[in-house]
């Protein structure tokens, strides 16, 4: 029982951490058809300036905002200056994402290296806390941590999403781009914008995630597939469909990881499948 | 059609652009024979084998991508599962887990099998389109090499297999570096005329025909999930012959030679020379393995990734058609070019 809970609840905070990476995968490709196979190199960027940041101030909240300042100018950059040129090419801009995660990549290796690193998270968040109803059992508290941060961030991207004018903008883009740009909104600014927000949702996670667990070269393609797997199989473009995607995913991966640690990693792509075969615009995807 | 072809003046041009084109497939075909008399033995093999063998593997995604419309990163995945299938029928240095059976056995069966896996992988991703077929191609690549890392009872997990040979075969050393080379060139030969072959057929032009227009094929009554399925088959027949001189190449196969690193530089060598032309995918594996062997050279080897990477980036934003994309329009250009 105390195993079944306590997997639960790592599938919960797994689940968490893939919501954040995958988050930001999904709003820029609603919005702009770019799938960002970079998406998983942002992320590592994210954990690596975060960490030098950290490292160099003492201060963890300094290296969470650098993940997500470096790796969001970067994606407004890239925006501005590559994707902005190809739009409409949907193919050629995926190709794009592949050449800068594979330049992207050897920059970090060649920079960081290819060792392991690991945050230590600030105090409060450090250690244990009791569970409820239970007895005496104990959970990492960052854990917890990670878990509201990522409710707090879906909360927030829906506000953002749903109460602000930008918002409206982007739901307004995702359904007809035309017609956005037909009522006179400036398209460019919006694309900037979400791109700037996805790319930087990928970095934060990039923190976060490595202070979970840790950074070290190929975490970038596990996350990167990680993403890939959740938005699929919650929906492509729907911020709700990549919450119930990381749900699953996270889960199954950890419940595998408990209960059957040889193919905990095939579960989750029998899960994709299934989707395919069943869903395939995805759980929360519209045909 | 009757009228045309009785044409004497059709026919003559025809006839011409035809004598020119054997003409040229001749010289090109002499010139690879004769290549090992003039080079030596890490040309022949480290730069001429693997481009032959590689560029097979790239160019069964040239005809999936460039004639069906769908970029697959499941052809190495295809490519591996040959290789994987001809150690665990034929022999390896494991014995145990081999079942040691005559090559004219194991090999025939490792590409049916690869072809078959990669037909049911079409079944799944011609389900998609466009950018979400990568997306689902990739995911099925990972989670294959995945699957080997985690299996120790047939895969034998992380450490694959090693030790795999070519036959001897009438007392000939295939692993020798000329012998190799010329099974490379044989496979590759059969590889590319059967594209040509293939791409000009009913079912070929069906193909392109999906590609170019999917709803008008599906209105006329042609089953367009079919065309594209079948396509899969034979991108999986294609990239199990490379796959198969691959793991002879190595002498091994393991998770690592098939996970997302190598599986990405094969679509970097298809996009690197073109998804035009069938001669695409060799440029592109020729001109991958030359910096991968010369980038020491050029800058550290450690960072032959970045070379490749900013290669890659260069072509996709330059030409999108890769390097014989170029090469077209430069000779396009040229006053009074004949296309031919």
């Amino acid at each position: 029982m105390k195993q079944f809970i306590l997997t639960t609840l790592n599938g919960m905070t797994l689940a968490a951490l893939y919501f954040l990476v995958a988050s930001g995968f999904t709003l820029v490709f609603g919005l702009m058809r770019n799938v960002n196979l970079a998406h998983g190199a942002l992320y590592l960027l994210g954990a690596y300036v975060g960490w030098s940041v950290a490292e160099a101030t003492g201060y963890w909240l300094l290296g969470v905002a650098a993940g997500f300042a470096a790796t969001a100018v970067l994606g407004l950059a890239l925006q501005v200056l590559i994707f902005r040129r190809m739009e409409g090419q949907d193919l050629r801009q995926t190709m794009v994402t592949i050449g800068i995660a594979i330049v992207l990549a050897d920059l970090m290796m060649w920079f960081w290296g290819g060792e392991t690193y690991q945050f230590t998270a600030p105090e409060v968040i450090d250690g244990s806390v009791p569970l409820p109803l239970t007895p005496g059992w104990r959970y990492p508290t960052y854990r917890v941590a990670l878990l509201v941060a990522a409710v707090g961030i879906g909360v927030g991207l829906w506000l953002f999403l749903n109460r602000t004018k930008v918002g409206m903008m982007i739901r307004a883009g995702v359904d007809d781009r035309a017609m956005l740009a037909a009522s006179g909104v400036n398209v460019q600014r919006v694309f900037a914008v979400t791109f700037m927000v996805g790319a930087g949702l990928a970095g934060f996670a990039g923190v976060v995630g490595g202070t979970a667990l840790s950074i070290a070269p190929g975490e970038d393609v596990r996350y990167l597939l990680a993403s890939l797997i959740v938005v699929i199989v919650g929906g492509l473009g729907s911020i709700s469909g990549a919450a119930i995607g990381a749900l699953i995913i996270g889960l199954a991966e950890q419940y595998g990881l408990a209960y059957s640690p040889t193919y905990g990693a095939v579960y989750t792509f029998l899960i994709l499948v299934a989707a395919l075969a069943l869903r395939p615009q995805g759980l929360m995807g519209r045909a | 059609m009757t009228i045309a072809l009785n044409d004497p003046t059709l026919r003559t041009s025809a006839g011409t652009a035809l004598h020119a084109r054997i003409a040229k497939y001749a010289v090109f075909g002499l010139l690879l024979l004769a290549y090992p008399l003039i080079a030596t033995d890490f040309w022949i093999v480290q730069i001429g084998a693997q481009a032959l063998f590689m560029g097979t593997i790239a160019l069964s995604l040239m005809w999936l991508g460039g004639y069906g419309g769908m970029v697959s990163l499941a052809q190495l995945t295809f490519a591996g599962v040959a290789g994987y299938m001809l150690a665990i029928f034929g022999t390896s240095n494991h014995p145990e887990l081999s079942l040691g059976w005559p090559w004219w056995v194991a090999l025939p069966l490792a590409i049916a099998i690869a072809t078959a896996f990669a037909t049911v992988t079409g079944m799944l991703a011609a389900r998609t389109e466009g950018i979400y077929t990568i997306m689902i191609t990739l995911a099925i690549a990972v989670a294959f090499s995945l699957f080997c890392r985690q299996n120790y009872d047939i895969f034998n997990g992380f450490s694959g297999f090693a030790g795999l040979r070519p036959p001897d075969l009438f007392g000939l050393d295939l692993r020798a570096p000329l012998p190799f080379y010329y099974l490379c060139l044989l496979f590759a030969a059969c590889a590319y005329a059967g594209v040509v072959y293939v791409q000009r057929s009913t079912f070929g032009l069906a193909l392109q025909a999906v590609r170019d227009n999917p709803r008008r094929m599906r209105a006329i009554g042609f089953n367009v999930y079919a065309h594209r399925v079948a396509a899969y088959a034979m991108s999986g027949l294609l990239a199990a012959m490379g796959g198969v001189l691959l793991v002879w190449f190595n002498g091994r196969i393991s998770p690592d030679s098939i996970d997302a690193g190598p599986t990405i530089n094969v679509l970097v060598m298809a996009v690197l020379g073109g998804m035009l032309h069938p001669i695409g995918p060799y440029v592109g594996a020729l001109v991958f393995i030359l910096l991968q062997n010369f980038a020491v050279d050029l800058i550290d080897p450690e960072r032959f990734n970045l070379v490749i990477g900013i290669a890659f980036l260069t072509i996709v934003l330059a030409s999108p058609d890769g390097l014989v994309g170029l090469w077209r329009r430069l000779v396009d250009r040229r006053p009074g070019a004949d296309r031919g």
